[in-house]
């Protein structure tokens, strides 16, 4: 089936929240923080407007707890009397003329008297700067298997690399909004969100209301990746605080800059490799040391971390591995959800790093992953048993193959011998990706949906996972159509409104196809149960018995219901980070192919081939349209996106200068599925969202460093860091050569 | 305020706006034709492509002023059977970017001979796209184009 949204977006008929139109509603703003960290002295506000005509919001107009309610309660949905990061909302501002509203923003003066800001992971905090127990470390995490250090001693040889990756912002192109407004005595907030079960949480928390007093609907969602985890909850809050104040409609629809600069981002990271390996290239010790930017306050950066360490070590089979790992405090805006979670900062070192060994030992790079790569029966880093009968060394051959590797690499010495400028070059990355939360998390989620049979005789998906572009809308009438054998026109898909659909669990964590749409299936059954009918029951036969209940039971619901349940043999134990992870991963190879011009040292992609086994799938379209997009995501954080920072602010928050990638930036990507079933997941399928982020970036990178003998060791390798990297390299060779 | 007269998606269209107001303020929030997107307000996204006298044109950089007597087309003209092959494609994901991309890419198919100079992605990369890579974005200009002169450019 096609996109089922897809003819109102084309159109332009789709409604996101700034395309609502509300009458009498007020817009909002935020005014923030001018300073990284400090004591708030005083509020200014400029005589020369009038104020009469505004509503003002501040920390004292919360009737609850100051808190954004996520992990810990430490961020307040306004700050008080302290600020911690640049751009943190002080006080909130609400006028029916949007030009009005911000001129009035800039009339308001938060004066900090600044303490010493903490900025910088690679160097230890000064006491004055310490601001989180004694060393601002906000998460530790270790995964600890069979005996290191004695390993690294008995190695052949050990190769060290030190990794770093920048900040990204996701750059979803509608920015965030919400809309707030009371009715009945209930608060409604609808807008741009992935998870409306946390947003309404949070705002049960601080808005010190019984829970069917607020309902959270979500709009089309105009983008996500990850960016509309955590960070709507601020802004719903904010529309909430400003509509009960003004007594009427309130909404706050953020402009690009204000996004840009004041949500979150991936996290910058260091992640440092010590890797003992035998003389047949086979890695016997994996020592490695990951450090993320956590930013100003906790939100969800223990959880990054611990997907990071977990898939640091890489798809490869080693005895002896030490993980160490922290998320660190400063006084940047919070780092937060960013499509991969942390898995492409530690997948990026780690493939980079291979590469770095390979040289070191003199080893082919492919060579060097097919000896290492887990075959079935083979343990990850945290003992997970690896028995899903996918063949990790056929994917990295297939993907080597398809990407013409042998002939290219006799091609580019060609180029390199004939052509004084341009280089070309061919790099790999091998990764895997673990879908739906980690260790026991979808247990803790206890995730429920429902199916239920309407009395015009249609179905109806009621679950709280959105559609941001990834094709929720679409995979969930599918599978409830066939499961029950109704044409999808009859399956509708309810608006996820936390007063109308049970908590399935946020929209995140490539969960939803492989976990959710288990769910739906699940339900779908329970709803024939609920009739008394036999699983043979489909299409015109169910749609007539459930006419039928209908006319036995008029005005009833119909409901099927389902919860989740782990699938058999998952054990994880949170204490020791040993166990099943993930039930199930998602295993890739990717080849990237480059040409570097050394006049420029411009980068250009040329060739990119996506090889990748996520079980069936479910829709082909969407699915080639996952990997494309996060392939193009990638190779934008891998050359060309870096946020520029002064003093805790990102100094180039505007699209003119932080630069993503356009068409005439990509090649054609070429995408290759494999499908080897998955029983835990619907239709054999397994979560796809995440794993694209995953393998561009080292692909990428390595096949820089392949075409012009150096060692690219961070991320953006833009242009300038490029050209360092060159001049160093020629500086250090003798003169002679 | 200004009178401003011009003609909107076929039809003369009359209103009273602020003469700095923006093209895409007055077509969104005076008109309510929200499927022009506002996507950085900087001219580099392409979300808020419309045609101005047939050209695709940022409206967010376009003072209401400059449109007085000129010929203004929105995503709201399209005839929905133009839209199909950009839908079997995948061309839309999550939909921020896509009415921008789709007057550009019918402008394209329009305006054939463009590719005689220009490829597909070089015309395509004023609008950015985040969800898709391009490539279901390019694969419906092509099918587009095949559609409306029978093969695609170049395969003759």
């Amino acid at each position: 089936m096609e996109r089922l949204e897809g003819l109102a977006k084309l159109s332009g008929a789709e409604r996101y929240v700034d395309d609502l139109a509300v009458e009498g509603a007020w817009w909002g703003m935020t005014v923030r923080s001018p300073a990284p960290r400090g004591r708030i002295r005083e509020v200014r506000f400029d005589p020369a407007v009038d104020w009469s005509g505004f509503v003002v919001v501040d920390h004292r107009d919360v009737p609850g707890a100051n808190e954004v309610l996520l992990i810990e309660p430490d961020q307040p949905v306004l700050a008080a009397d302290y600020v911690r990061h640049v751009h943190e909302p002080v006080v909130l501002l609400a006028h029916p003329s949007r030009s009005a509203l911000r001129r009035a923003v800039r009339g308001v003066e938060v004066v900090v008297d600044p303490d010493p800001a903490y900025l910088d992971v690679s160097i230890s905090p000064r006491s004055d700067q310490v601001q989180r127990g004694d060393d601002n470390v906000l998460k530790r995490l270790r995964i600890e298997k069979g005996d290191v250090e004695a390993a690294l001693d008995a190695a052949w040889r050990v190769v060290e690399g030190e990794y770093r990756t920048g900040a990204q912002e996701h750059v979803y192109i509608e920015t965030q909004g919400m809309l707030a407004w009371e009715e009945g005595g209930v608060l409604f907030v609808k807008g741009s969100l992935q998870c409306p079960f946390y947003v309404h949480k949070a705002a049960v928390r601080a808005l010190a209301r019984e829970a069917d007093r607020v309902r959270i609907v979500h709009a089309p969602t105009g983008g996500g990746f990850g960016g509309k985890e955590e960070y709507p909850s601020v802004i719903a809050l904010h529309a909430a605080l400003l509509a009960l104040k003004a007594g009427r409609p309130v909404k706050v629809v953020y402009d690009r800059g204000e996004d840009m600069a004041a949500t979150t981002k991936r996290h910058p990271s260091i992640v440092r490799h010590r890797t003992g390996v035998d003389s047949d290239g086979r890695l016997v010790a994996q020592d490695i040391d990951v450090v993320l930017d956590g930013g100003a306050y906790v939100t969800l950066s223990p959880v990054v971390l611990s997907r990071g360490i977990i898939h640091a070590a890489g798809p490869y089979q080693c005895d002896h591995v030490r993980i160490v790992g922290r998320a660190i405090l400063t006084n940047s805006p919070p780092h937060g959800a960013f499509r991969g979670f942390g898995a492409p900062q530690t997948h990026f070192a780690n493939e980079r790093h291979m590469d770095v060994v390979a040289d070191a030992i003199g080893m082919d790079p492919i060579e060097l992953r097919r000896r290492n790569l887990i075959v079935d029966g083979g343990e990850t880093a945290t003992g997970q048993r690896i028995r899903d009968g996918v063949d990790r060394v056929g994917i990295l051959d297939r993907a080597v193959e398809l990407s013409g590797w042998r002939e290219k690499e006799v091609e580019h010495r060609r180029l390199a011998r004939s052509d004084p400028w341009l280089r070309r070059g061919l790099g790999l990355a091998s990764f895997h990706h673990g879908a739906g939360f980690t260790g026991g998390g979808e247990v803790a989620l206890a995730s429920r949906l429902d199916v239920a049979g309407l009395p015009d005789g249609r179905i109806e998906v009621r679950s709280a996972n959105i559609e941001m572009g990834q094709g929720t809308l679409t995979i969930f009438t599918q599978l409830a159509a066939e499961r029950l054998g109704v044409d999808p026109d009859a399956v509708v898909i309810a608006e996820a409104d936390t007063g109308r659909v049970p908590n399935s669990g946020p929209t995140v964590a490539s969960r939803t196809a492989m976990v959710v749409g288990g769910l739906v299936e699940a339900a779908c059954d329970d709803l024939r149960a609920e009739l008394g009918l036999g699983s043979e029951v489909r299409g015109d036969d169910l749609r007539r018995a459930l006419l039928a209940w209908h006319d036995d039971h008029p005005g009833a619901d119909l409901v099927g219901r389902a919860e989740y349940a782990p699938p058999p043999n998952v054990r994880w134990d949170e204490a020791t980070y040993q166990g099943d992870a993930y039930a199930a991963f998602g295993w890739a190879t990717y080849v990237a192919e480059v040409e570097v011009d050394l006049r420029t040292f411009g980068v250009r992609v040329i060739d990119f081939v996506a090889l990748q086994d996520v079980g069936t799938l479910l829709h082909e379209t969407l699915a080639r349209g996952q990997v494309q997009g996060g392939v193009a995501q990638g190779v934008g954080w891998a050359l060309m996106e870096e946020c520029h920072w002064e003093d805790g602010a990102m100094t180039n928050a505007q699209l003119t200068n932080y630069i993503i990638p356009t068409s005439d930036d990509l090649p054609p990507i070429r995408v290759h599925f494999r499908e080897t079933p998955w029983a835990g997941g619907p239709r054999g399928a397994k979560g796809l969202g995440e794993l694209p982020i995953d393998g561009p970036a080292p692909a990428v990178v390595n096949a820089v460093a392949r075409a012009l003998g150096v060692e690219p060791r961070e991320i953006p390798l833009t242009a300038e860091r490029l050209m360092d990297l060159v001049d160093d390299a020629a500086a250090s060779r003798p003169r002679s050569a | 305020m200004l009178e401003l007269d011009f003609t909107l998606n076929g039809r003369p269209a009359a209103l009273r706006v602020d003469p700095v107001a923006r093209l895409l303020d007055v077509l969104r929030y005076d008109l309510g034709l929200t499927g022009t997107k506002d996507g950085c307000s900087e001219g580099e996204c392409g979300a808020c492509t419309v045609w101005l006298d047939g050209l695709p044109t940022d409206a967010c950089l376009v003072p209401a002023f400059q449109v007085a007597g000129r010929d203004v087309r929105t995503i709201e003209s399209i005839d929905p059977d133009r839209l199909r092959p950009f839908l079997a494609s995948g061309a839309t994901q999550c939909g921020a970017c896509t009415p921008g991309v789709v007057m550009t890419a019918l402008w394209i198919v329009e305006n054939p001979d463009l590719l005689r100079s220009h490829t597909i992605r070089e015309l395509m990369a004023g609008n950015i796209c985040r969800c898709t890579g391009y490539d279901g974005i390019i694969e419906g200009v092509e099918a587009a184009l095949a559609g409306r002169f029978g093969s695609p450019p170049g395969s003759a």
